[in-house]
């Protein structure tokens, strides 16, 4: 899911898809099956991260030496450690912190992405030619590697790796956040609202702001589920979550060693990275398909 | 008309029904029955829905997904095409049947030379080699009259006008000689007068035995060429004749409605739709200022002198889009400005609206300074002046329903006149609007998306209409609209203007419609108005050639 992709989503002007001069009422399409089950799964990662007890009772660090490297059983669904932890309660006591570092990392770039945005789409010429040569530094580095950068001048950690994630991703969305600002700006609609003798800031609170800022809502789901897999994947390198913090990225990381024995130590927190991004770029193209369409 | 009949129909159709969904279901075509010969024109006209797009597709076995056919006869130049696979279709297309449609923007490829693209068909279907099939082009292009065809075969879409661009979707479609021409409102988007030539090339393919099928929802435009018309509505053709004899002796109600929507000729004032069952009740607007009845004072309300407006090409050289402009709209009239698309009048319009600053020159609103005053200060004259779009749905915020859209227009009103934010009355004012325009209240929940094309520009005319304007700024208000949905709206400005005493400013590039509605009458070219006057007087003795020859472009029925 590149950014690339997401701009092409919601770059296009507000009445996109208004082919002929009358368009029938569509009929409401009801959810589709991949929209209801990333909902179901969406639910259950929920459920997990605020009551992590509820779907899986058990210790997440609890140790059991005589149970280690269960292959996956009734007993122990997706098996054990090394340590003979059971993975499926890890994996489910992981998730909350997974969300939560998701959910900030995106909203601590969508703020910055916001803000650097906002600057550029209003205060004119200078401002912008300014912080778009700022951003085209900042694309000039994959977003990884910008994320790195900063986990090398901070430390390793959850906080930083949070932080860092979402440094990365701002980047990609000032830029939407501008061309969403600069084409609302100079819609007819807005025009339309000059004519009837509407002073610019009321313009702006009752056309501008709000036309760009209801696709964030789309982006941000969509990033939500980037904003994981790259956590992840610094837990992954050692610079997030340590073990033996259950997240899925340190899990990910601890069941490398054994990959050759015990392959479901890594392929169950793996498969719930992969699962959760998939879930939430679904939710997001639906959510986008809707406000399209409405 | 029997000896054509002995030779091979172009396209035979019987009992043609198509519908979407389930089969059998719903057919929004209904036992549609007509044969085109070669050499003859068959115009198919109808209001958009009316199911001339989908006929014209079915014939080309593309009716669509999710669509069934079924009929008892389809044959193209004699073969049966009931029953082609996909494959055999597109070796029919092209070759049996051409299609060109309305927007030859889109429809040609903008990455490549339209030589390439006409060639494509060539290439295709032919066995020829490269140098023939570059000689077959340029003898298309010579064809269809595309001037100096050595060098627009390399030329981009972009890079030609909508006329070449019409030219050369032609000359695809014609590439390989086939029997029968499809042309889907090939004229709907272009000035009149690139619209004369293009029919008349039309009529010369006819004559070179082509025979065409020539779609379009405006009967004065196809009364220039076609042999027989037949009219379509809601998905069953009401009737089928002699170009001559639908044209002067309609026969069913539809026609002879379709017949009366066209402006052009109609004197000031006549109606062109049928009235509505309820006579539009109007509350009478708030302040009484405007809608003085009796005789018009002759006091200039908007007023321009001299302006001037540069833009720079993209290429850096300056181009001089409004050039000396000057104006006066009287109380109560109608001051039409008529010209071909770049003449101006848009940039005109936003000039008077002061949506930008002129480079030179002045307007004046109701006496007061207006584009040399500061936008706050224009703010406080900015309710007088209202403004109707061409393209009514992008001047809606999209988020909004029709009842918000109206809501702000009017609450702003309100504030201003100190009446503060009664929300009742409010709602009484978009009631009142909307009946104005002549809406259903059942429309308020609605988005503007979802609206027709004549109902969109009632909101829009309704929203103009908020803060009780003397002034009506409205900027090709009609062009995207059918025929009869044009005279329907027409017909709403002329009652309002009467109701309220409005001044209207009428920019259009439609002749017909500008006679039809004007007290004053300017005609612009190329940044300039080269004539203006009483519209009697401009439409009886033209003086300037420019005039001349656009009224001599104006599709009229009767000769």
């Amino acid at each position: 899911m590149s950014d690339l992709e997401i701009q092409a989503g919601l770059g296009r002007s507000p009445h996109a898809g208004t082919g002929g001069s009358t368009r029938p009422a569509r009929p409401a399409r009801r959810f589709g099956l991949a929209e209801v089950l990333a909902g179901l799964f969406a639910l259950f990662l929920v459920t997990a991260a605020l009551f992590p007890a509820l779907v899986a009772p058990g210790d997440p660090l609890g140790i059991d030496p005589l149970s280690a490297f269960q292959t996956p059983s009734p007993a122990h669904w997706f098996g054990t450690d090394e340590s003979g932890r059971d993975i499926y309660t890890r994996v489910s006591h992981g998730t909350g912190s997974s969300l939560l570092i998701g959910t900030l990392a995106t909203l601590i770039g969508l703020g910055l992405g916001l803000v650097l945005g906002t600057l550029a789409g209003m205060l004119g010429p200078v401002v912008d030619f300014t912080v778009n040569r700022f951003l085209e530094v900042l694309f000039a580095f994959p977003g990884l590697l910008l994320a790195l950068l900063f986990i090398l001048i901070f430390g390793p950690g959850v906080a930083t790796a949070t932080v860092a994630v979402g440094l990365a991703t701002a980047p990609g969305y000032a830029r939407i956040i501008r061309g969403q600002l600069l084409s609302v700006r100079s819609s007819a609609f807005v025009e339309a609202a000059t004519v009837l003798g509407r002073s610019p800031g009321q313009i702006l609170v009752r056309h501008i702001l709000p036309n760009t800022l209801a696709p964030l809502f789309v982006l941000g789901t969509l990033g939500i589920g980037q904003a994981i897999v790259w956590a992840s994947a610094l837990s992954y390198l050692g610079l997030g979550a340590a073990p033996p913090a259950a997240e899925w990225g340190a899990m990910l990381s601890a069941g490398r060693t054994y990959i050759g024995s015990a392959w479901w130590m890594s392929f169950f927190p793996g498969l719930f990275i992969v699962l959760t991004a998939v879930a939430a770029t679904a939710l997001g193209r639906g959510i986008e398909r809707r406000m399209r369409h409405s | 008309m029997s000896g054509a009949a002995s030779r091979t129909a172009a396209v035979r159709v019987r009992n043609l029904v198509v519908g979407f969904g389930a089969p059998g279901t719903d057919p929004v075509l209904n036992g549609v029955s007509f044969e085109v010969a070669p050499g003859e024109c068959l115009a198919l006209v109808g209001e958009s829905g009316s199911g001339k797009s989908v006929t014209a597709r079915s014939l080309l076995g593309l009716a669509g997904e999710n669509s069934w056919v079924r009929t008892d006869e389809l044959s193209l130049a004699g073969t049966d095409v009931r029953n082609l696979t996909a494959a055999q279709w597109r070796h029919r297309r092209g070759s049996d049947v051409g299609l060109v449609l309305q927007d030859a923007l889109v429809s040609l490829d903008p990455l490549r030379p339209v030589g390439r693209e006409i060639g494509d068909s060539l290439r295709l279907h032919t066995r020829l080699g490269a140098a023939a099939r570059h000689a077959r082009v340029l003898e298309v292009l010579d064809r269809v009259g595309l001037p100096d065809s050595d060098n627009a075969v390399r030329k981009r879409s972009g890079e030609l006008s909508g006329g070449q661009r019409q030219r050369a979707l032609i000359a695809a479609a014609i590439a390989l000689d086939p029997p029968l021409l499809i042309a889907d409102e090939p004229t709907t988007a272009l000035d009149v007068t690139v619209q004369a030539q293009i029919l008349d090339l039309l009529a010369s393919l006819k004559r070179a035995g082509t025979g065409i099928l020539l779609i379009s929802h405006d009967l004065a435009v196809v009364g220039r060429i076609a042999d027989r018309i037949a009219v379509l509505h809601d998905g069953r053709i009401v009737e089928q004749g002699p170009a001559n004899e639908v044209l002067t002796r309609p026969g069913h109600p539809v026609t002879r409605q379709m017949l009366a929507a066209i402006p052009v000729d109609k004197p000031r004032g006549l109606r062109l739709s049928p009235r509505t069952a309820a006579p539009v009740s109007l509350a009478p607007p708030a302040s009484d200022r405007a809608a003085a009845p009796g005789p018009v004072l002759e006091t200039t309300v908007l007023e321009a002198t001299g302006l001037v407006k540069r833009f720079t090409r993209p290429d850096g050289t300056p181009h001089l889009a409004v050039d000396g402009v000057s104006f006066r709209l009287k109380r109560g009239t109608t001051l039409g400005i008529v010209g071909e698309s770049g003449s101006g009048k848009t940039t005109t319009a936003r000039l008077a609206l002061a949506l930008t600053r002129p480079d030179a020159g002045e307007v004046r609103v109701l006496g007061q300074a207006f584009s040399a005053a500061t936008e706050k200060e224009r703010r406080r004259l900015r309710p007088h002046l209202g403004a109707v779009y061409q393209d009514a749905l992008s001047s809606f915020d999209p988020r909004l329903s029709v009842e918000q859209v109206l809501r702000d227009a009017v609450a702003g009103g309100a504030r201003r006149t100190g009446r503060g934010g009664a929300s009742v009355a409010d709602r009484a004012r978009v009631l009142s609007l909307l009946d104005a325009v002549g809406l259903a209240q059942g429309l308020l929940g609605r988005r503007p998306l979802s609206l027709s094309g004549g109902q969109r520009q009632r909101v829009s005319i309704a929203r103009a209409l908020a803060s009780d304007p003397q002034i009506l700024i409205c900027d090709e208000p009609v062009s995207s609209l059918d025929v009869t949905v044009q005279a329907q709206v027409l017909d709403l400005l002329d009652e309002l203007q009467r109701d309220r005493g409005l001044s209207l400013l009428f920019i259009s590039h439609d002749l017909g419609v500008i006679q039809h509605v004007s007290d004053q009458v300017a005609v612009m070219l190329e940044g300039r108005i080269v004539e203006t006057g009483a519209a009697a007087q401009v439409f009886a003795a033209p003086q300037h050639p420019y005039t001349q020859a656009l009224l001599g472009a104006v599709p009229r029925i009767g000769y």
